[in-house]
């Protein structure tokens, strides 16, 4: 098997995913497409190298329909011969992408690869594109459907963290995105979004709350009590029997937030590299990909971390960075506290609870955070992971080159 | 044809006349559905028919659906071969499909309702392009299959939703409420209301002015209202729906999961293959155990019990002009209003006429609930109170043909009233005394006439629980067993019979639930476990929480009872140590102290005690599926082998007075058919083999009685043996 290396990662900065989103002007497309451009600018990339493009999405309808990978390599101008796909593996989609992007690589299928994601969750709402998971009554009852956010209070509930706990975490989450922006740490793969004039619309993430305190958290009402109280409260608790009462302890403020954002990370041969003169920043060490409990649905990471580790031969200590998605603060004190992973090495820069968590596109952002911090901190190896919808976990393990 | 008259008006408008011979109510039987055959075909081709209109032959309503005896027998087929279901669909199909061809037949049909139409009867209402339904205050309209475990088979998981969108036509789907003539209207799916004997002619003046002969889901560019499954608007009564059924049933009814299945696949394709994929999953839902279960408990027990049988023969049908209750606490006062409200001139004593008037003016309560609700007129609510005379003089009780005696659990007390009021009975009046525990023989002594007194175990509150335990005494004749169950029909209730035994058969057996549960604390499974377990089995609640609310301080004076007349015969349970520690280490007497097994603070959702890890250290606290199991096992064998030894001690005699009596005293978990329609379904003998094992891990409490063995090892079912000693 040949290496698969990065030789660039870049990311949008991400907009509130909502109506008045500094975002929400820009079509799904135009975001991909951005950082495609951007890609293909900084590189001085000769497109027709590019063998395929692999783009996560977890809401492929409308705008986001009709395999906007292969639309996007068309509108950024890409070679013609450039292939393109949208892949779903909800929220780990982008992640996969650059999964499938190195595998490509790495099997001979593709000499230079690119891996990303886009979702505009202004525009094309969560769970637009509906399915058979939550809708179809026999799935829902085979596999114990419910939300994520009473996923996330059940895990807080069992593990025993309090409101407290999770608020805690997600003070220091923005304290650490705050201090990455104010440093600087995002410069290298930051795009800035430009609207139809070629203005700059977004240029720093718009969603942080670095001001956030616990006293600020303190007054937000519990977001999933609702939704708990409507059915999928009892649900829960008819798989977890253990739980007298689910402790709704996720709201707004310790959740990832709803954002609009794309993604895109260049995958390649050495041999390529040299020849387009790219330099590889990071080799891939090797990627996996789970399923656990999808009622629970959030449990994923550590499970991928351990069978993925297991199969490269090292522990947890071989692993000086660790990037977990932040959907929610319980599912990273979860893979924490599981795995004896130390606060200082996880999310060092913020993470989705900060910065945002646009569903398609953020596997390959926090894939590039934890490379460019790779190099900031001169750290040698980092691991990539997210929790996914339906219980699954992905992730990726680099080597700083 | 016998069941159906086709008259045809100059008009070109055709009455068609439902109304089959031999029965008071109309029922769609297998001879009904071919002369339907003839009908529909009628109505295609007769040149002369321009329109016609569906009324019914019997003044009572329209059709109350299949005939449930048919549906029973077809109820969990074994033979599942490809063969056998390609020929059970085309069966099952054929109604539906009839009703496919009326509504298509190119003419306008409608239908006019004067009285109820329920499953089949409203099935057969939606096929027609105009329905019209009369203001009569017994008008019935819903598809009940649902609480008898089944899906409705004749197009009405389709039509339904068709009509009125998913998110409201499931309720009516999945919990069969049938609803008046106004409801049905303001929900969408009847046309027009009208006043009683107008529907005839507004669906007459329907078919000549309008006579549009398309359904809705037939005209080009139709949408189900609120939209399909996959729309914004129209998957929530999926998603969420899914959720709600699920908290609801726990997934304990096949039906209600098929009849959801039946919508969403059914709602997203043309109506003719919606219908195919309606008959398979009616196929399916009739295969199932529990529709079996629930077909022969829920409607063809209950209804036979409610009709006194078995009852002795050769007695005169009793008569009952006047009648006493002793008494007029909460218990008396309900049943002089369940009298009252079956016409019966009541008396209702007690110690003080202050007392008396107290009872009485619970009555009066209810009697104005009843009204603001609709459910009955003034003029009738003053009659009913009117019927009742509350006193504190015994010599009031002269003339009546039957006292129910219902007074402390305190024996001297009732010693003291039973021959107070004999002194003032006829030789032939009944005695009844309404205990739930005390023994009957025993309180029988206090008695004259030992050969008319019974017991008679009223369930709380009286005017809401149909179920009435008979307990027969040593000496209670079979004229005063005859005569007690002619009154409890009078009233309105449905009976058990049951032979004198500590408990009878409701309480002794709705006590192993509650008793298993502190079993299982002290076994070390955490609280929380055997809370949501329990109600997962489909009992109504937690074993703990029905302790806090019964009152744990009573239960230990019960037990206490028990041992002292019992001594060496008494059995020690777990739970007495816990419910002593609860009550007399920790002054814990249950809800009523605002401490039990669970705390109620004020404002808030009691919560179990925290206490409770230190009267029953928790050593099994993960909620795995093997835990589960086992608990759900313990919890459900415990009383159906209790049930079991009831039957086999000849407590109980009639497995179906034992499957009804458990669901409606106890809640006993319903989708069984009650707990020795829950022993046949799993099988005798595998029953039998998980009671040794349980027997062996956990104590003789799980011992399967004599009779479950000697079933088990004739192979047959609980039921099957029932039926041969009738026979």
């Amino acid at each position: 098997m040949t290496n698969a290396y990065i030789f660039d990662a870049v990311r949008t900065p991400r907009g509130k995913g909502r109506k008045d989103g500094a975002l929400h002007e820009i079509t799904a497309l135009s975001l991909i497409v951005q950082v495609l451009e951007a890609i293909s600018d900084r590189n001085a990339l000769d497109t027709a190298y590019v063998d395929d493009l692999i783009v996560g999405c977890v809401s492929p309808v409308s705008e986001q329909g009709s395999d906007i990978a292969r639309t996007a390599a068309l509108m950024a101008g890409y070679a013609e011969s450039v292939a393109g796909v949208q892949v779903s593996r909800f929220c780990a989609s982008g992640l996969e992408a650059c999964n499938i992007a190195a595998a490509k690589v790495a099997s001979g299928e593709a000499q230079l690869a690119i891996g990303g994601g886009v979702e505009s969750m202004s525009r094309i709402p969560m769970g637009s594109d509906r399915g058979a998971w939550p809708t179809d009554p026999s799935v829902s009852f085979a596999t114990s459907f419910v939300g994520q956010g009473i996923g996330a209070d059940l895990i807080a509930t069992l593990d025993g963290h309090s409101r407290a706990d999770v608020d805690a975490y997600a003070v220091e989450s923005q304290r650490r995105a705050a201090r990455a922006w104010t440093e600087g740490r995002f410069h290298r793969s930051i795009v800035p979004v430009r609207d139809q004039l070629g203005l700059i619309a977004l240029d720093r993430d718009e969603h942080m709350r670095p001001q956030t305190t616990m006293q600020s958290l303190a007054g937000l009402e519990p977001a999933f009590t609702k939704a708990a109280d409507a059915g999928f409260g009892a649900v829960a608790l008819q798989n977890y029997p253990q739980i007298e009462r689910i402790q709704h302890v996720h709201h707004a403020g310790n959740s990832s937030g709803i954002v609009d954002g794309a993604s895109a990370v260049l995958f390649g041969t050495r041999k390529m590299g040299q020849e387009l003169g790219l330099s590889p920043r990071a080799r891939v060490v090797g990627a996996a990909s789970i399923g656990s409990d999808p009622s629970i649905m959030l449990t994923g990471p550590a499970a991928v971390t351990s069978k993925l580790l297991g199969r490269l031969g090292m522990s947890v200590r071989d692993i000086d960075l660790f990037e977990l998605n932040e959907a929610f603060a319980s599912v990273v004190l979860r893979m924490m506290e599981e795995l004896h992973v130390p606060h200082d090495q996880m999310n060092v820069n913020g993470g989705a609870i900060a910065m945002g968590h646009p569903l398609g596109a953020t596997g390959a952002m926090i894939l590039g955070a934890a490379v460019d911090e790779l190099e900031r901190s001169d750290r040698e190896t980092a691991l990539v992971t997210l929790c996914v919808g339906a219980g699954m976990g992905t992730a990726m393990v680099v080597e700083r080159v | 044809m016998n069941n159906f008259t086709i008259t045809i008006a100059e008009s070109g408008l055709s009455t068609i006349v439902f109304d089959v011979p031999g029965r008071s109510m109309n029922t769609i039987t297998p001879d009904a559905v071919d002369e339907f055959d003839e009908v529909v075909t009628r109505i295609a081709s007769d040149e002369g028919i321009r329109g016609c209109v569906f009324v019914s032959g019997k003044a009572n309503g329209f059709c109350a659906g299949a005939d449930l005896g048919t549906q029973g027998e077809r109820a969990a087929v074994a033979d599942t071969s490809e063969t056998q279901l390609r020929d059970e669909f085309e069966r099952a199909a054929r109604f539906s499909r009839l009703l496919r061809r009326l509504e298509t037949c190119g003419k306008p049909v409608a239908i006019a309702l004067e009285g109820l139409a329920l499953g089949g009867g409203l099935e057969t209402a939606l096929a027609c392009h105009y329905r019209v339904a009369a203001r009569h205050p017994k008008m019935k309209l819903g598809l009940p299959e649902a609480t008898v475990g089944l899906l409705p088979g004749g197009g009405g998981t389709q039509r339904l939703p068709r009509l009125i969108g998913a998110a409201k036509a499931l309720p009516y789907l999945l919990q069969g409420r049938p609803v008046s003539a106004d409801e049905a209207f303001s929900a969408g799916f009847v046309h027009a209301v009208v006043d009683p004997g107008e529907a005839l002619g507004a669906a007459e003046a329907w078919l000549l002015n309008v006579g549009d002969p398309v359904q809705p889901w037939d005209k080009p560019g139709f949408v189900v209202p609120g939209g399909g499954p996959h729309t914004p608007t129209g998957s929530p009564a999926f998603v969420n729906g899914a959720a709600q059924l699920r908290k609801r049933t726990y997934l304990n009814y096949p039906a209600q999961t098929n009849i959801l299945q039946a919508v969403y696949e059914g709602i997203q394709v043309p109506m003719d293959a919606a219908l195919r994929i309606e008959t398979r999953y009616f196929i399916r839902t009739r295969h199932t155990p529990e529709a079996k279960a629930m077909i022969r408990t829920q409607f063809q027990s209950r209804q036979a019990l409610a009709k006194g049988d078995p009852r002795p023969a050769g007695v005169a049908p009793f008569d009952i002009g006047k009648a006493g209750v002793i008494g007029a606490g909460m218990m008396g006062a309900g049943i002089a209003y369940v009298q009252a409200a079956a016409g019966i001139e009541t008396v209702l004593i007690d110690v003080t006429r202050e007392q008396a008037e107290k009872g009485k003016a619970h009555c009066a309560a209810l009697v104005r609930k009843e009204i603001e609700r609709g459910r009955m007129e003034e003029a009738a609510g003053e009659a009913l109170l009117g019927r009742i005379h509350a006193t504190d003089d015994y010599a009031d009780i002269e003339g009546s043909d039957i006292v129910i005696e219902a007074v402390f659990e305190d024996r001297a007390l009732k010693a003291r009233v039973t021959a107070l009021a004999e002194a003032r009975l006829g030789a032939h009046a009944v005695f009844g005394t309404n205990t739930s525990t005390l023994p009957i023989t025993g309180l029988a002594e206090a008695s004259m006439r030992a050969g008319n007194f019974i017991g008679i175990h009223f369930f709380s509150p009286v005017d809401r629980m149909e179920l009435v335990e008979i307990i027969v005494g040593k000496n209670s004749s079979e004229a005063c067993l005859a005569k007690t169950l002619d009154y409890v029909r009078r009233i309105r209730k449905t009976p058990i019979v049951v032979n004198d035994s500590r408990g009878f058969y409701t309480s002794r057996c709705f006590g192993t639930y509650t008793a298993e549960g502190v079993e299982l604390l002290v076994d070390g499974v955490a609280p929380a476990i055997i809370e949501n377990v329990g109600r997962a089995t489909g009992m109504p609640r937690g074993p703990l929480e029905l302790y806090d609310d019964v009152a744990l301080d009573l239960i230990l004076k019960v037990r206490e009872q028990a041992r002292r007349d019992l001594g060496d015969a008494f059995e020690p349970r777990a739970s007495d140590a816990v419910l002593d520690a609860l009550v007399n280490g920790h002054g814990r007497c249950g809800r009523k102290n605002g401490k039990g097994f669970y705390d109620y603070p004020a404002g808030a959702p009691k919560q179990l005690w925290p206490g409770l890890a230190g009267i029953a250290p928790v050593t099994r606290a993960a909620g795995d599926p093997a835990l589960v199991e086992e608990v759900r096992t313990r919890l459900l064998y415990r009383q159906a082998v209790e049930a079991a030894r009831c039957l086999s001690e000849g407590v109980i005699t009639d497995p179906r007075a034992a499957d009804v009596g458990a669901i409606l005293a106890w809640g006993f978990a319903p989708w069984t058919g009650g707990p020795l329609s829950l022993i046949d379904m799993i099988g005798v003998a595998a029953f039998v083999a998980a009671c040794d094992d349980l027997a062996a891990r956990c104590g003789p409490r799980f011992s399967p009685p004599p009779l479950l063995r000697e079933i088990a090892a004739e192979g047959g079912s609980i039921y099957e043996r029932a039926a041969r000693r009738a026979a």
